[in-house]
């Protein structure tokens, strides 16, 4: 992407840094012609102003809701900020605390159930003569192009007759079946990625298949390792469909929580468990592009 | 992605032995590299009859035994996917057509018709409507970003899009459940600007606010998927349309985008799939009729412990994915046979 920015802005260079580059604008470089690129300016300001509303206004309103003591019909602003329901989430007896620490450990769980399958799988996809290869990729692909909630009824109904139902193993097994499908894929793009030739000279100069893998394929692979490790780690986190039907009524994850503050009309608990999850989101969203370039997260999909 | 290790492939054996024993070791564990085609030693195998046949028998050996070993691997994750999706999917498929004593029935479909019609048209309705809408504003913000002259408005723009892309529905839906109300910041923006009067704030909480919450979740993603495909495309012929005075719009159409129409399909595909299978953002949004078939489904479960009526509703949106699915397949064979 970098090298496209670099071109476009080499490209854009000679045009003295305006953003018409069409050889007409500086020819007749008249007040029409000015004035015609201020209102531009304008337009583009405003159109950026307008996006940028739409998608922090409604993040705003969360952080206000989280803050505000007392807010009702028609104050347009919080009557009172403080504290005092952050104390309550956070009170040691509280059960917000108790679904962080569920919801993390269930995500750590999942992590390491998927990639235990996955990076075998993904090795196999990305490297190896496979027979039916389309076909095994085809039914990796299967859980994001379905509909799961189908899926998740049934397999509550399954799981509440084997003793499965509201524990953390079944919803770690739920869990890892969905994010599974995202790692696979992100592993054999990994794997597909590293320099067949790096592997050959390695076994070239001796190393056994297994030395060659641990020292050459895996840390080459690492950086997508890592980005489907993080995926499926938020994946779960997030989860909030599969855990509402399995986990019901024991497990309490923080979307859980958060669900059921905000039915039971806690607007302030809610948007405060709202904003915890927000955290590894965000988090996330800003560095994927170090972990994973858009021209691979495209792959992904094929 | 610059993650070429220093130290590179381990220089144990730092004298590579020279000429003809190098070909003797290569031949030695050739059956070991686990590259495609054929196994090393048959290619370079000189000439004579029997000891050719011999070697190519034992290639054929290793390649099958090879073969058995990489789908060793693939079945695990295999497995997984099979008994904790395929097999409760399948669940769900006789479900929908079994009556109490096990024999086949349609009962739980008329019944699911009989008193969802409604939701499923409005399912519909919202679906589609949310996926051409986030088509394009995921067009036109990718096409911005590959287009667009005004590095800064590209970079802010660039920043600007992807907040929403990770942040889970449940999450959007609790976000516009209280933006969008009739006391939410919405309103209060656009009487606070003169766009309405008090007396005309209402609240967005029904079909509206559900379509806002998929496309301000899911448009980002598109657009990410989107914009990554337009930045390798090749761009010279944008280049040369630009400058034979095509505007951008124009090049976006004509040239961009049919170049990028399989990834686009892809995105859309996974969202019209995704919006079918959400539960909390109806839920939250709108929970009463018309609603989505999603709340429907986690009503009849829940209040009536009905999972045959459930099943078929869920047999009946499953139809409704496999639709988007096929015209996704549709679009990506017309794309096979032209190329």
């Amino acid at each position: 992407m970098s090298a496209a920015d670099a071109r476009r802005s080499a490209n854009s260079a000679p045009s003295g840094g305006s953003e018409t580059a069409k050889p007409r604008a500086w020819v007749d470089g008249t007040s029409g012609a000015i004035a015609a690129r201020y209102g531009q300016n304008v337009l583009r300001a405003l159109v950026l102003a307008l996006l940028a509303f739409a998608i922090f206004g409604p993040l705003l309103n969360l952080v206000l809701w989280a803050f505000a003591e007392k807010w009702y019909f028609p104050s347009k602003l919080p009557l009172e900020y403080g504290l005092t329901f952050w104390r309550r989430v956070f009170a040691p007896r509280g059960n917000a605390l108790a679904s962080l620490g569920t919801s993390i450990w269930i995500a750590v769980l999942t992590v390491i159930v998927s990639l235990a399958v996955a990076i075998p799988a993904g090795y196999a996809l990305g490297r190896l003569k496979l027979p039916w290869r389309g076909l095994i990729l085809l039914a990796f692909l299967l859980p994001q192009a379905v509909p799961n909630l189908p899926v998740y009824v049934n397999i509550a109904q399954v799981f509440y007759r084997i003793g499965l139902a509201g524990t953390i193993s079944g919803v770690v097994l739920v869990h890892a079946s969905h994010g599974l499908v995202l790692a696979v894929w992100i592993a054999s793009a990994a794997f597909a990625s590293v320099d067949a030739s790096l592997e050959e000279a390695a076994r070239n100069m001796g190393a056994s298949a297994w030395t060659c893998f641990r020292t050459v394929t895996l840390p080459l692979a690492a950086p997508g390792l890592m980005a489907s490790a993080i995926f499926v780690f938020l994946e779960s986190v997030d989860e909030f469909t599969g855990t509402y039907f399995v986990g019901v009524p024991d497990v309490t994850t923080l979307p859980l929580l958060m669900f059921n503050a905000s039915m039971g009309g806690n607007y302030q608990i809610a948007s405060i468990t709202a904003l915890l999850l927000l955290v590894p989101s965000i988090a996330f969203m800003l560095v994927v592009e170090r972990f994973l370039k858009a021209d691979v997260l495209a792959m992904v999909g094929r | 992605m610059a993650f070429i290790r220093s130290e590179g492939p381990p220089r144990g054996a730092d004298s590579a032995p020279a000429g003809g024993s190098a070909a003797a070791e290569r031949r030695a564990w050739g059956d070991q590299i686990p590259s495609e085609g054929p196994p090393r030693g048959a290619d370079c195998a000189p000439a004579g009859g029997s000891a050719a046949a011999e070697r190519r028998a034992w290639g054929d050996h290793i390649r099958s035994d090879r073969r058995l070993a990489a789908f060793a691997l693939v079945l695990p994750a295999l497995l997984v996917v099979g008994v904790f999706f395929v097999a409760p999917l399948v669940l769900s498929a006789v479900g929908a057509f079994r009556d109490a004593d096990g024999a086949f029935t349609l009962a739980h479909f008329a019944k699911s018709l009989d008193l969802y019609t409604r939701d499923l048209i409005f399912t519909i309705g919202i679906v589609v409507l949310s996926t051409v809408l986030i088509a394009i504003v995921a067009i036109a913000i990718a096409g911005y970003l590959t287009l667009g002259e005004h590095p800064r408005a590209v970079a802010v723009l660039r920043w600007l899009y992807r907040w929403p892309l990770f942040i889970p529905f449940v999450v959007a839906g609790q976000i516009m459940r209280t933006f969008l109300a009739k006391n939410g910041m919405l309103n209060h923006v656009l009487i606070g600007t003169g766009l309405i009067e008090p007396i005309s704030a209402q609240s967005m909480l029904d079909w509206r606010g559900i379509v806002i919450a998929f496309v301000w979740k899911q448009a980002p993603f598109v657009t990410l998927l989107l914009a990554g495909a337009m930045a390798a495309l090749e761009r010279q012929h944008i280049e040369a349309a630009r400058n034979l005075g095509a505007p951008r719009w124009r090049v976006l159409i004509d040239i961009v985008l049919p170049q990028v129409r399989g990834t686009l399909l892809v995105g859309l595909v996974l969202s019209f799939v995704a919006m079918l299978s959400v539960l909390s953002v109806p839920l939250m949004i709108n929970p009463n009729s018309p609603t989505m078939i999603t709340v429907d489904v986690a009503y009849r479960i829940n209040t009536f412990a009905d999972y045959a009526v459930a099943n078929a509703l869920c047999l009946l949106s499953l139809l409704l994915a496999a639709f988007g699915a096929a015209f996704y397949l549709r679009h990506a064979v017309r794309k096979v046979e032209n190329a």
